[in-house]
């Protein structure tokens, strides 16, 4: 098929620059190996948690940031698109209901007991807000991997800068057995069981104080998230939060469906399972991309591509066994990697390892460029993990690198067409 | 196991994203989840006899290798271990009997009128519950009473340029002849002659039993038919997205049947919307199609998924005006092929289905589109609406007139 643009890659950053096309008008098809990190993150827009020290506003803290880190992504896009990409966002997904901006932090607590900035939070999460101060109960449902005593002793032992928060941990036993699927997903589906939700408001009625702000592990409902939530904030009285989840996270699985069917309605194609393993170029220009679903390859050709294949976690980059990486589908030529025979990595977690900002870099058009700062090709587009210069474990700024590129990457090809 | 997916087991990271996509794990507590059986338990199964016979509950659906990010094989991994699990224990009689299509069709075609009372009497369902464990409310389909083969032998193919081999599979053979002449029909309609050599069942339905060993001795008879006319270059189009997809990669990739047949009829080998669609995209496919005033809710089948080709029904059919396709995004029917007939898996397919059939029932009118003939039978047990081929759809736009043929 011929398409306006494919996109290799069905994360946050692919289905924004997927969707952004197609609500254009464009013929967008997204292209992906599996499902990707969607499902494994909380679904929260981090833009920038970090500096070292925590932030309080990204808007305020942006400009000292990227004229630190020239090199990294952030630095490369005009100013505004940042904060355009986040109100887009917000507006374009009413399922998930973000709340938040540029402007302030969130402050929610992690299913550990850590406090996570975020400047998007869904709906269903901004109730934890710890900015708030107060009383906090967290509520067991029995889930593996979400253990609230853990969590309430850690957040005490946190306190978030100036804000008074106690915690506590209560659990509550949903009639399980014989339930096929006792992982989260499967709770969420549970919860949106009316007999169900009766159960649980009427033990916990009985066991929370009052004042108590409630949290919950984000399993409150899977395609009915929303009324789920309203309906517990509503019978319990008080203000209900949902704590994303370790993997499988519900909250991202939410994420995922509200783009993949927005990208639906506006008329482009998901192939999930269908592996890019090749592409054809000619005369600087990527012509097609290529599968090879069975003995035969199939082709499909396009004006403009978007690379969002992501890091080395998802494969779009790739570490071989003598220490070498490549970028997996174009064999693009990749910036901050380390010095050949030197370290990968060191023993400290958050080191600055040497192979942390490895990837792609980028022209302003978030074009892959060469070692000269030319474009490799000129209708390629890269966004994402794939971008080299972010260390966004470190700076919490995963879906909001993803997004503002994914962004960045539509607005190019927008801009090259018009 | 295959070399291919012995490979792709140590990519398997523990992400559980195929977990939370598999539809049967969250309809039954007997089925604890792909990754559970497949990448875990495989690493504990070595050559000693199972202790676990879980995977039996998977249905072979193949959603879970679809969706895993890291390319592991999960649903090729437990095939093969259902195909050492029954090894083991030997296979039960009704696993052998409801695996074998064809020789069930060239039983039952002689005497139609009977072998379908008998399909439709309560009692004797009944008793084919307690005797063989086939349920009692499983959709079986009707024997056309005239194969497909037998009207294909009658049928002049008009001389053409160009040639296509079709393979129509079982389904098409005993059951809906009159898809078979409506592919026919389409691809003469575009100019070709289209060519029916004999042809036998592929083996699928022996794979997803289990019985390995006999369903390698149907693929093999069947890809040597077929592969002389592969190697002329003709390619061989197939309206049964499961069948096709046998020919394209599990002979290969979980039968483990590597011989240079099957990889130049897996080369040559498409899917019927797939083949029109990449005529339509070389400008050679006829656009003569009259509207159709139609509302169609369209599933594209799991097997039809794991073709990796995307849904290239959805490009089709938007070439008829006024036609209004709506892609579901439903997981699985639940029938997967022959899962759903047993006794102890009808409720397991009938849940599994249900969001399918709410979708069906939500989108109104009584017509439905699906590629795999399994599938439209269970769409129409499931959701009480009539399913099509989308290929049904085209011959109707096209003005090919209704079908004399039992479909």
């Amino acid at each position: 098929m011929t398409y306006d643009t494919i996109v290799i890659g069905a994360g946050v950053a692919g289905l924004t620059a997927a969707l952004r096309l197609a609500d254009e008008g464009k013929r967008v098809l997204v292209m992906a190996k599996g499902v990707g990190s969607t499902h494994l993150a909380p679904a929260t827009i981090d833009v920038l948690g970090f500096d070292p020290g925590p932030v309080a506003s990204p808007a305020e803290a942006l400009p000292a940031f990227t004229s630190a880190n020239p090199e990294h992504p952030y630095a490369r896009l005009r100013p505004g698109l940042i904060a355009a990409s986040v109100e887009w966002f917000k507006e374009r997904l009413p399922a998930i209901g973000y709340q938040g901006g540029l402007e302030e932090n969130f402050l929610l607590p992690t299913a550990v007991g850590a406090v996570k900035p975020s400047a998007l939070v869904p709906e269903t999460m901004a109730a934890g807000d710890l900015r708030t101060g107060g009383q906090y109960a967290f509520v067991g449902l029995g889930l593996k991997d979400f253990y609230p005593a853990y969590l309430a002793a850690n957040l005490a032992q946190a306190q978030p800068d100036g804000h008074a928060v106690s915690a506590r941990s209560i659990e509550v036993s949903l009639p399980l057995a014989g339930r096929p699927d006792g992982s989260s997903a499967g709770l969420a589906r549970m919860l949106e069981e009316p007999s169900v939700r009766d159960a649980l408001v009427r033990e916990l009625s009985r066991k929370l104080e009052r004042d108590e702000r409630v949290g919950f592990p984000a399993v409150l409902g899977l395609a009915r998230a929303g009324e789920v939530w309203r309906e517990l904030e509503t019978r319990l009285a008080r203000p209900v939060f949902e704590v994303a989840t370790l993997p499988p996270s519900v909250s991202g699985i939410r994420l995922y469906n509200a783009m993949s069917s927005a990208l639906r309605e506006a008329g482009g194609r998901i192939h999930v399972g269908e592996p890019v393993v090749g592409a054809e170029t000619s005369g600087g220009r990527v012509e097609a991309v290529i599968t090879q679903p069975t003995a035969r390859a199939s082709t499909y050709r396009a004006d403009t591509f978007v690379l969002a294949t992501g890091g080395l976690a998802s494969g779009g980059l790739q570490l071989d066994s003598y220490g070498g990486v490549s970028e997996s589908v174009f064999g693009l030529p990749l910036a901050d990697t380390p010095p050949p025979g030197g370290p990968r990595f060191l023993p400290d977690y958050f080191a600055e390892h040497p192979l942390n900002r490895v990837g792609v870099a980028v022209d302003d058009r978030f074009r892959p460029i060469d070692a000269g700062g030319q474009a490799v090709y000129e209708n390629l587009h890269a966004s994402g993990a794939t971008v080299a210069g972010a260390y966004p474990w470190r700076e919490a700024s995963g879906n909001g690198l993803s997004l503002a590129t994914g962004y960045a990457a539509a607005a190019a090809i927008l801009e090259g067409a018009s | 196991m295959t070399e291919l997916v012995r490979d792709s087991l140590d990519h398997c990271v523990k992400c559980t994203i195929c977990e939370t996509f598999c539809p049967y794990s969250r309809a039954t507590p007997l089925f604890p989840g792909p990754k559970y059986v497949g990448p875990q338990a495989e690493r504990y199964r070595g050559s000693g006899a199972s202790v676990d016979a879980s995977v039996d509950y998977c249905s072979g659906c193949g959603i879970c290798t679809q969706v895993c990010p890291q390319g592991v094989k999960i649903a090729e991994i437990n095939s093969q271990a259902r195909a050492r699990l029954w090894e083991e224990r030997g296979i039960p009689l009704r696993n052998q009997l409801i695996a074998r299509p064809s020789v069930l069709g060239r039983l039952g075609t002689p005497v139609a009128p009977f072998a379908n009372r008998t399909l439709r009497s309560r009692p004797l369902r009944l008793l084919a519950e307690r005797l063989l464990g086939i349920h009692r409310d499983a959709p079986v389909p009707q024997f056309a009473g005239r194969t497909f083969q037998d009207w294909a032998r009658e049928h002049r193919s008009p001389v053409a340029e160009q040639s296509v081999v079709y393979f129509h599979g079982c389904g098409t053979n005993y059951y809906e002849p009159g898809v078979g002449q409506m592919v026919v029909e389409v691809l003469e309609h575009n100019g070709f002659n289209v060519l029916v050599p004999p042809q036998d069942c592929c083996g699928l339905p022996l794979q997803s039993n289990g019985n390995f060993r006999a369903a390698r001795i149907y693929v093999r008879h069947l890809v040597a038919n077929l592969a002389r006319y592969a190697r002329d270059g003709l390619p061989i189009v197939a309206n049964a997205t499961s069948c096709s997809l046998m020919l394209k990669r599990e002979a290969r990739e979980i039968l483990g049947v590597r011989d240079e047949d099957v990889r130049v009829v897996s080369e040559a080998t498409y899917d019927v919307c797939e083949f029109l669609l990449l005529l339509h995209e070389r400008g050679e496919l006829r656009t003569d199609l009259q509207p159709l005033a139609l509302t169609v809710p369209y599933h594209a089948p799991c097997q039809q998924r794991g073709h990796g080709i995307g849904k290239p029904a959805l490009d089709l059919l938007a070439l008829i005006q006024d036609l209004r396709v709506i892609e579901l995004d439903a997981d699985c029917c639940g029938i997967a092929g022959t899962y759903g007939l047993k006794k102890e898996k009808y409720e397991i397919s009938m849940a599994v289905g249900e969001p399918l059939f709410n979708a069906l029932r939500e989108a109104g009118g009584d017509l439905a589109a699906c590629d795999s003939e399994t599938c439209r039978w269970q769409i129409e047990h499931g959701a009480a609406v009539h399913a099509v081929h989308p290929v049904e759809l085209l011959h109707r736009a096209y003005g090919l007139g209704p079908n004399g043929a039992a479909g």
